[in-house]
C-alpha cells in the first residue's frame, strides 16, 4: 500500500514508565514534580511529557517575556479604545511602533511616541537572554555541546541588528522595527525600498542562499530518513557502522543519484550551519544598509551586476526644469 | 490497522486541503485572470486584471449620451443675462445646454427644473444667495483649467463634472481629514493615523491618510537614496518612506493598476525606467494639490457643516475621484469633445500657470 509510509503522526506510541531523566549535579534547581503522558502530543512528538526545569532563568525569562507582551498587547488595545471586539477584528493591523524619528536615539520621551516601544524592546531583550543562559546551562547540565545556544544566538543577533545595533549607528530608534503583525511586513517592504531594492544586497542575497538551503536540506533529510524508515532508519547512529542497514541504504540513494553523500553526522552539521548563517549573514546585510549603502540597485548598478534593459526614458521632470 | 492509518492520513490530508481552499476563499480571487505585458520582456511589468472585475467596472464608468450640440453663434450670454461671471463668453444656446447637463450630472430629478434649484433660488436665476451656485461657479473655473493648464494631465480625454459627480452632488469618491480614532494612550497620534485597516492604502497597516500630505501640502514625495552611499542630506526616515507607501497604494487602488503601471519595481526612483504613465501621475499629484487648494479648500467657509468632514475641512479631491479604479476616467472616453462649454474661452486657454496657492495648507505635527 503506497500510503503505508506516508503517515502525518506518529503510528506507535511506546509508552515505558515515566521518567524523570538523569540526577542534577549539586546546585541546580529542582525540577517540575510529576509529569504525565499525553496520547495527541505522542502524535506529533514523545507522548511523555514533563517534568520541566524552570530555574531561575526560565522564571525570569517568561516574566520579563510577559511584561513585553503585556505592554504590546495592552498599547495595541488602547489604541482601539480598549475594545475587545475591534482588538480581535484588527489584531493582524495593530502595531506599538518605534519612536518618532524626531527622537533620534533618546531613552526619555513621552511612552506615547515611543517609550512603550523602547521599554517592550527592553524586556524582551532581557527575556531572549535569560532564556539563551537558560538553553547553554541545560546543554552543559546534560553534559551536550551547546550547538543549540549557539544557533539561537545568531537569531538573537538579527534581532538585535534590527531593533538595536543599526538603529544606534543610523542615530535613530525610528529606524527599528514594529512590534505588530501585518506593521512589521509593510516596514519590511518599505526597508527595502527606501534603500534602493534589498534584492540587490549581497549577503541579503546570501542569507536567501543559507535560507532556500536550510529549506532543501530539511526536505532531503527529511525524506531520506522516512524513506528509510521501513528498516528503523530512524535510529540513524546506531546503524552507521553497519552494512546493509537502513543509513546505508540512505547514503547509498544519495550517492546513485547525485554521486556524493553526506554522513549520518555530517547532514546535521550542514543543517546546523545553513541555518545558522542564515540570520548572520542576514544581519550582516541590514546592518550595512543605510549605514553604508544608501541604495543598493546604485550600489549594484556600479559593480555592474544589474541586467540591462533597453532604457524607456521617461524624463525625470524635476530636470527637465518643471516646478515641484 | 494499515487500513486505519490510510483512512487517518487522507482524513488529515482533507482536513487540510480544506484549510488551505477556506484560505484561498477569502484571500485570493477566483479566476480567470488575465495579464497585460507592459515592459520589456523579463521585467514583469505586467498588469493583472480580472475580466469580471473589469466588466463590472466598464458598467458603471459609462459616459452619459451627450445633447445636440449647441450653437455657438448668436448673442453672448452675458449680454443677455444680468450675472454671468465665467461662462458670458458663450453663446445663448450654449449656455442653456451647459445649464441642462450640470443638472443631469449634479442634481439629477424627475422634473429638471427641480434640479435647477439644486443651485437657483427658485424664480430668479440670477440671485446668488444659495452657496451651491457659487461652488458651481467655482467648480466651472475648476473644470475649465483641468481642460486647459492642465491638459497634461488630462490631454484629449478631458474632464467634465460628470468625472467626479457621476449624477450625485458630492462625488463618490472624496476625503477628508478623520479624526484619530484612538483615545487610549500608546500611540503616536495626529491625523494620518496608522495601523488600522484602510481601505485607501489597500488594507495595508500604513499612514492612512497620505492625503494631507502629499495632496494638500506639497511634501517631499521621493526618499530613495540619490547615491549609492549615504550623505548627510540623504537622511530619509523609514516612517517617511511608509508615507510615500501609503500614497503609492492609494494611487495604485485608485487606477486599479499594478505599481509596474508606473515603475520597473526593480529601481522604483529610476525615470530612466518608467513607463510614461508615471510623468502623467507626476502632473496629476501637482494637479490635484492645484484643486484642492486654489479651488476646494477656500471654499470652505461657503458649505454648510454637513458638506464638511468631520475635522471641519472639505471634502477634497483624490486619485479616486476621477479615476474610479479605473487606469483612465471611463476608460479613456474623450468626453471633453462633447462639451466646449467647459473650455476657458480662448483668449485664456494656457494663459495662467498653475496657481501657486498649494504650497499652503495646515502644517502637521
Ligand atoms: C450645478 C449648478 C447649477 C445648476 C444645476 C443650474 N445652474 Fe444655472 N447657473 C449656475 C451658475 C454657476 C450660474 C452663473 C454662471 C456664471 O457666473 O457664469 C448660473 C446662471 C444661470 C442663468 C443666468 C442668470 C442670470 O440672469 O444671471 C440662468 C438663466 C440659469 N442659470 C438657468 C438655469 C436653468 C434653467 C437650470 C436648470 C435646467 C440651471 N440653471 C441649473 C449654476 C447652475
Ligand atoms: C475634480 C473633481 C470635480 C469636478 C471635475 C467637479 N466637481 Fe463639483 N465637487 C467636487 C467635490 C469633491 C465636491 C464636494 C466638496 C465638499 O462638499 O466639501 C464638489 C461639490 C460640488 C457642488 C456642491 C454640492 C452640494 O450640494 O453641496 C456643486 C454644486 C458642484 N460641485 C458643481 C460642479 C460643477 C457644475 C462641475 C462642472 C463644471 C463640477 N462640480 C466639477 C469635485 C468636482
Ligand atoms: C500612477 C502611477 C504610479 C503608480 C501606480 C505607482 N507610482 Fe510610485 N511614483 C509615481 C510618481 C509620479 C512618483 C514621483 C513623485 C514625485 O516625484 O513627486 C513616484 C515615486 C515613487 C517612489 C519614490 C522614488 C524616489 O525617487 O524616491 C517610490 C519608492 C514609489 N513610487 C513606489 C511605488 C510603489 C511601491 C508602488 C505600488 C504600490 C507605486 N510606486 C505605484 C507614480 C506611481
Ligand atoms: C480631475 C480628474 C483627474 C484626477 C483627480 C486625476 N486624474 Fe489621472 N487622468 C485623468 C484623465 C482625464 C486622464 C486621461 C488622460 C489621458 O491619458 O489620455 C488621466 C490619465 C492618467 C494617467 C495615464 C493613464 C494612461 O493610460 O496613460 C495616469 C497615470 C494618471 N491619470 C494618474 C493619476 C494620479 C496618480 C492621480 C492622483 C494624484 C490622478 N491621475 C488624478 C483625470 C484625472
Amino acid at each position: 500500500m503506497a500510503l503505508e509510509y506516508q503517515y502525518l503522526f506518529t503510528r506507535v506510541q511506546v509508552r515505558g514508565p515515566h521518567y524523570k531523566g538523569l540526577p542534577l549535579p549539586p546546585g541546580h534547581d529542582v525540577r517540575s514534580k510529576g509529569g504525565r503522558f499525553s496520547h495527541l502530543l505522542g502524535k506529533l512528538g514523545d507522548a511523555q511529557i514533563g517534568p520541566i526545569y524552570l530555574g531561575h532563568l526560565g522564571v525570569l525569562s517568561l516574566f520579563f517575556g510577559f511584561i513585553a507582551f503585556e505592554i504590546i498587547g495592552l498599547n495595541m488595545l488602547a489604541s482601539v479604545n480598549w475594545n475587545p471586539l475591534l482588538f480581535v477584528r484588527d489584531l493582524f493591523w495593530l502595531s506599538l511602533d518605534p519612536p518618532l524619528p524626531q527622537h533620534g536615539l533618546k531613552v526619555f520621551m513621552p511612552l506615547h511616541e515611543g517609550g512603550w516601544w523602547l521599554l517592550a524592546g527592553f524586556f524582551l531583550t532581557l527575556s531572549l537572554f535569560l532564556w539563551w543562559g537558560r538553553t547553554y546551562r541545560r546543554a552543559r547540565a546534560l553534559g551536550l555541546g551547546t550547538h543549540t545556544s549557539w544557533a539561537f544566538l545568531a537569531a538573537i543577533w538579527l534581532y538585535l541588528v534590527l531593533g538595536f545595533i543599526r538603529p544606534i549607528l543610523m542615530g535613530s530608534w525610528s529606524e527599528a522595527v514594529p512590534f505588530g503583525i501585518f506593521s512589521h511586513l509593510d516596514w519590511t517592504a518599505a526597508f527595502s525600498i527606501r534603500y534602493g531594492n534589498l534584492f540587490y544586497n549581497p549577503f541579503h542575497a546570501l542569507s536567501i542562499v543559507f535560507l532556500y538551503g536550510s529549506v532543501l536540506l530539511f526536505a532531503m533529510h527529511g525524506a531520506t530518513i522516512l524513506a528509510v524508515g521501513r528498516f528503523g532508519g530512524e535510529r540513524e547512529v546506531e546503524q552507521a557502522y553497519d552494512r546493509g542497514t537502513a543509513m546505508e541504504r540512505a547514503g547509498l540513494f544519495w550517492r546513485w543519484t547525485m554521486g556524493f553523500n553526506a554522513t549520518s553526522e555530517s547532514i546535521h552539521r550542514w543543517a546546523w550551519w545553513f541555518a545558522v548563517l542564515t540570520p548572520v549573514t542576514g544581519g550582516i546585510g541590514i546592518l550595512v544598509t543605510g549605514t553604508l549603502v544608501d541604495n543598493w540597485y546604485l550600489w549594484a548598478m556600479e559593480r555592474g551586476f544589474v541586467a540591462a534593459y533597453p532604457p524607456i526614458a521617461t524624463p525625470d521632470p524635476y530636470l527637465t526644469g518643471a516646478g515641484r | 490497522m494499515r487500513d486505519n492509518t490510510t483512512n487517518n492520513t487522507l482524513l488529515a490530508l482533507g482536513g487540510v486541503g480544506a484549510l488551505i481552499g477556506i484560505g484561498l476563499l477569502f484571500t485570493f480571487e477566483r479566476p480567470p485572470i488575465e495579464t497585460v505585458q507592459g515592459g520589456f520582456r523579463g521585467t514583469s511589468m505586467g498588469q493583472v486584471y480580472n475580466p469580471r472585475t473589469v466588466n463590472r467596472l466598464a458598467a458603471v464608468n459609462q459616459v452619459p449620451p451627450a445633447p445636440e450640440p449647441a450653437d455657438p453663434g448668436g448673442e453672448r450670454a452675458r449680454d443677455v443675462f444680468q450675472n454671468v461671471q465665467v461662462l458670458g463668453h458663450l453663446s445663448v444656446e450654449q449656455f442653456n445646454r451647459i445649464m441642462q447637463v450640470m443638472t443631469e450630472w449634479i442634481y439629477p430629478r424627475e422634473n429638471i427644473a427641480d434640479g435647477c434649484n439644486g443651485c437657483h433660488v427658485p424664480g430668479n436665476f440670477a440671485a446668488e444667495d444659495i452657496y451651491t451656485k457659487h461652488v458651481a461657479r467655482r467648480m466651472l473655473q475648476m473644470t475649465m483649467a483641468l481642460n486647459s493648464t492642465w491638459q497634461v494631465h488630462t490631454q484629449e480625454v478631458g474632464v467634465t463634472c460628470w468625472t467626479c459627480h457621476r449624477g450625485q452632488a458630492v462625488p463618490a469618491y472624496v476625503w477628508s481629514q478623520q479624526p484619530v480614532s484612538s483615545n487610549g494612550g500608546g500611540f503616536a497620534t495626529g491625523p494620518g493615523e496608522q495601523n488600522r485597516p484602510g481601505r485607501q492604502v489597500g488594507l495595508a497597516s500604513l499612514p492612512n491618510d497620505p492625503f494631507t500630505p502629499y495632496l494638500w501640502r506639497a511634501e517631499e514625495i521621493r526618499m530613495q537614496g540619490r547615491d549609492q552611499h549615504p550623505r548627510p542630506n540623504s537622511r530619509q526616515s523609514i516612517q517617511q518612506t511608509e508615507w510615500n507607501y501609503a500614497l503609492m497604494m492609494h494611487m495604485s487602488t485608485a487606477l486599479g493598476v499594478n505599481c509596474t503601471f508606473c515603475h520597473n519595481s526593480r529601481a522604483f526612483s529610476s525615470w530612466e525606467e518608467s513607463p510614461p504613465q508615471r510623468l502623467t501621475a507626476w502632473h496629476g499629484i501637482r494637479m490635484v494639490r492645484d484643486i484642492n487648494n486654489t479651488y476646494i479648500e477656500p471654499l470652505r467657509e461657503r458649505f454648510p457643516p454637513h458638506r464638511l468632514g468631520p475635522l471641519g475641512d472639505t471634502l477634497k479631491v483624490n486619485c479616486a475621484t476621477c479615476h474610479q479604479g479605473v487606469y483612465q476616467p471611463m476608460f479613456g472616453a474623450p468626453m471633453i469633445r462633447d462639451y466646449p462649454e467647459l473650455l476657458p474661452p480662448p483668449e485664456q486657454r494656457r494663459a495662467e500657470a498653475p496657481a501657486p496657492g498649494w504650497v499652503a495648507g495646515p502644517r502637521l505635527p
